[in-house]
């Protein structure tokens, strides 16, 4: 079974949780020179295995060996020593420190034991040239966005160049060009000997890069497979352990010629954020996507209808009133709802209960005095798990001890029980997997019929096309295109976002 | 988090149980209660009674905490609301319900001075509170005129060496505080965004909370809170000395806090754990007097014990330690 060169071996590791078997008794062999996937649903388990190995838990079971010498790595410093580079799930770097000082951190260039801060900035330019980031290397870290912070995690990992390479989700919120890009470099190390572990809930991410793949399922190992031998729909069969229904292209239910007044109209929207002269409105039912590159201004367009930037030309107008939102409370009062793109600082409520941070926009929107009573509560709770499928084996536990995909469940649903009329969604189905994210789409389809308005924003253009009724697409923080009805195509999308003006 | 919440109780409970056992050991007639006049009489009366003040203090100090922040400041403020009861004692406004009014307003003044200067202008709370906490005891020397101020008033003095229900009155006085805070934070919602602000107060503010509203808010049920605390000190020994009244008792405050399992950087508070804090420290100073060691040695052994609970708590320390270390290496893990 022990293949020829395997770099990492894992035999028999398990790992336990209060009341969750989260790794049960996996084998994984990973080979010099070759990239593979780790697979499976949210909460399969994968996250646990990967920090099992790394050094960030201790596994209560099983042998790791690294070139046939076991290893029992205490800290993923210990673990780097033994030659494993890691990107985790959740960003995992220092955001009151510069850009160019956590991608050395630990490593900083010295000389006479002082660290050299010219050559460091330089180097770290360099660096992100390597993925096209052209970014202020001085900057804290936490001034970017999420998906740029993924970016840098990813150069330091890949920089640090070992014997093995770890990204969990790397592309959650890459759009395709930062992806196209990452691919390559990977393929490069891989070239020269490197192996990658890599976990991804895209399958076409895997067929593009991997060379074989591993399902976990319900902590477990399904299987070891040549992925170019594996057909699509066996690998999902294997790790939904049932077959996915074909899921239907239909679009939101199309409004072409109404004549009421717009639900929700921008005119000429300008904000402190940077985004300049949007205009767009959206009827009852309507399902508006938000398309563009990495920094094109998605997420701010967002940010300014939830009152998190303040708006400084233009208007917006809800139905006939004017609507000028000052703070998120004023916002959800009017009936939005967002779903953050950053869950970890801006969404989940660590260390409060999954309970707790379902339940508490709701409670927010009812005010302090009108408590929710604890029955209603675990009704809401239970009828959410239920309906997003959350695996969660007691509300009452830390949000954090969630996998990644399942806090984004509970955000999801956190909001969905403000019954809003206007659901902003900034990344939504981020770390969510194959399964989940088709009943996900299908849950949106069903709230535009029932007369809600959706505005997604989504690196995901796939996804944007499968749901939305018209496209916005942005670029400089400018809307530059918007493609409605029949001529809304992936190609469509994709060219509008290529083409210069 | 039945576990937890079992494993939150247990290990404060069981602090307190021993050094109740100790000064079982040490004076047999420690437990010993007498009924006179009325009134319960015994040692463990006593350590109630004396914990009172603290008490009240650790209340709203739990609230402060719970946001993240810190009050320094309660210590001075009890001595400025003593300045201003027994200079009103001894004016021609000496009627009861004026004096408790004007100390509770002038709690509450506080209280919104330090809750603007941490949610308005921004400053760090320990830096904030430090304003006061200075500034404070020089505003109740300048009332007092820099003497100790004494008055004779027998229905003030009953608020610290009357009592009611067979209790002493400041016993009563607490334990009806502790009732009214802990049913405004969990029977409504106010708990909960409480904790909310203080774990992660950025999600807090996506999801509508006021968050600034809510610190200025614990800071003035603060104030409010030291002011009826200084009221209880004040009238307990009929006098009101700028210098001393309510000194270091925010230290007292903040620890019995940490013992009751809070975390300083905000997040989960329970008002009952900090009352057993409160009590542990307490029922401490009394074996130490009891058991006839030397004063001098008083701190150092209370400070001796106190380190021993927080590392008897440390399950939970270890873990956030091992979360702390954890995230650190993960960082040098990619170097
Ligand atoms: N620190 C923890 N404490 C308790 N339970 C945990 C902890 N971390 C993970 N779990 C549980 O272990 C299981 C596996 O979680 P894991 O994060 O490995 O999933 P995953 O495969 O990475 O999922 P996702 O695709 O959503 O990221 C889940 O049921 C989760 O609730
Ligand atoms: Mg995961």
């Amino acid at each position: 079974m022990s293949a020829q060169n395997a770099v990492l071996q894992l035999t028999g590791v398990c790992k336990r949780f209060k009341g969750v078997i989260a790794v049960n008794n996996v084998d994984l062999d990973l080979r010099a020179g070759e990239i593979h996937a780790l697979l499976g649903e949210n909460g399969a388990g994968k996250s646990t295995l990967i920090k099992v190995i790394t050094g960030v838990y201790t596994p209560d079971g099983g042998r790791i060996e690294i070139d046939g010498a076991a290893i029992c790595p205490k800290s993923t410093l210990d673990a780097q020593k033994h030659g494993i580079s890691t990107v985790y799930q959740e960003v995992n770097l220092l955001p009151n420190l510069s850009v160019a000082h956590n991608l050395y951190l630990g490593r900083e260039p010295r000389r006479f034991g002082c660290i050299q801060w010219k050559k460091l900035q330089r180097d770290a330019r360099a660096l992100l040239q390597r993925f096209s980031l052209d970014i202020d290397v001085n900057e804290l870290l936490s001034s970017y966005s999420i998906a740029v912070q993924q970016l840098i995690a990813i150069a330091r990992a890949v920089d640090c160049a070992a014997k093995v390479v770890i990204l969990d989700e790397p592309t959650a919120s890459l759009d395709s060009r930062e992806v196209g890009l990452l691919f390559q470099i990977l393929r490069t190390l891989r070239d020269q000997g490197t192996a990658i572990l890599i976990v991804t809930h895209f399958l076409d991410q895997v067929y593009a890069l991997t060379d074989r793949l591993t399902v976990m399922r319900n902590g477990e190992k399904v299987g070891t497979f040549v992925t170019a031998e594996l057909p699509r729909e066996a690998l999902v069969s294997h790790m939904l352990g049932k077959e996915l229904q074909a899921m239907e292209a239909s679009r939101a239910s199309q409004h072409t010629d109404s004549v009421d007044p717009a639900a929700l109209q921008l005119r000429e929207l300008s904000s402190s954020n940077g985004i300049r002269n949007i205009n767009f409105s959206a009827q009852r039912g309507d399902a508006i996507g938000l398309a563009g590159l990495l920094g094109s201004g998605r997420s701010e367009v967002c940010a300014a209808l939830f009152g998190l930037d303040s708006v400084t030309e233009g208007e917006i107008r809800l139905g006939e009133a004017p609507y000028k939102p000052r703070s998120p409370a004023q916002a959800i009062a009017q009936g939005f709802a967002l779903c953050p793109e950053d869950r970890k600082t801006d969404g989940i409520v660590h260390p409060l209960s999954v309970r707790e941070n379902m339940i508490i926009a709701h409670q927010a929107q009812r005010g302090w005095w009108r408590p929710l009573r604890r029955s209603e509560q675990n009704k809401l709770v239970a009828d959410a798990t239920q309906r997003l499928k959350i695996v969660c084996s007691d509300p009452e536990k830390p949000i954090g001890e969630l996998s990644g995909g399942n806090q984004q469940k509970v955000i999801l649903a956190r909001w969905l029980m403000t019954h809003p009329q206007i659901l902003i969604l900034d990344e939504p189905t981020r770390g969510i997997d194959i399964g989940a994210h088709a009943e996900i789409l299908q849950l949106i389809r069903k709230l535009c019929a029932e007369g809600m308005t959706l505005i997604v924003a989504s690196s995901e253009i796939e996804e944007l096309v499968a749901f939305s009724n018209k496209i916005l697409v942005m670029r400089d923080k400018r809307l530059s295109t918007t493609i409605a009805g029949q001529d809304i195509s992936e190609n469509a999308v994709l060219a509008a976002i290529a083409e210069p003006d | 988090m039945t576990n937890l919440m079992q494993h939150r109780l247990f290990l404060p409970l069981l602090a307190l149980a021993l050094i109740l056992l100790a000064n079982l050991v040490l004076s047999p007639e420690f437990f010993h209660l007498e009924v006179k006049d009325g009134r319960v009489y015994g040692s463990l009366v006593d350590v109630l009674n004396r914990s009172a003040p603290c008490a009240l203090l650790a209340i709203g100090m739990s609230l402060v905490i719970a946001t993240g922040g810190i009050d320094l400041s309660v210590g001075a403020i009890v001595a400025i609301t003593g300045a201003v009861c027994a200079n009103l004692l001894n004016s021609s406004f000496d009627t009861l319900p004026l004096v408790i009014l004007a100390a509770l307003a002038v709690g509450l003044a506080a209280g919104m001075v330090n809750g603007s200067l941490v949610s308005i202008f921004g400053i760090q709370p320990i830096v904030a509170t430090l304003v006061l906490m200075v500034a404070g005891r020089g505003i109740a020397q300048l009332i007092n005129s820099g003497q100790i101020a004494t008055f004779q008033n027998d229905t003030f003095a009953s608020i610290g060496i009357g009592s009611l229900l067979g209790l002493p009155a400041p016993v009563v006085i607490a334990a009806v505080v502790f009732l009214l805070v802990q049913f405004a934070m969990r029977f409504t919602a106010l708990g909960l965004f409480i904790e909310a602000s203080g774990c992660n107060p950025r999600a807090s503010h996506y999801l509508g909370l006021n968050v600034r509203v809510i610190k200025f808010l614990v800071y003035c049920v603060s104030g409010l809170c030291a002011a009826i605390a200084g009221m209880v000190i004040t009238a307990d020994i009929q006098g009101a000395d700028a210098n001393n009244a309510g000194l270091w008792l925010e230290l007292d405050a903040i620890l019995a806090v940490v013992l009751g399992g809070a975390a300083l950087s905000g997040g989960r508070f329970s008002l009952p754990l900090t009352m057993i804090g409160v009590l542990i420290i307490q029922a401490m100073s009394t074996t130490i007097i009891m058991s006839g060691i030397e004063p001098k040695y008083n701190l150092i052994i209370k400070s001796l014990v106190i380190l021993v609970v927080l590392l008897l708590q440390s399950p939970s320390f270890r873990q956030q330690l091992r979360g702390l270390s954890g995230a650190r290496n993960s960082l040098g893990g990619k170097a």
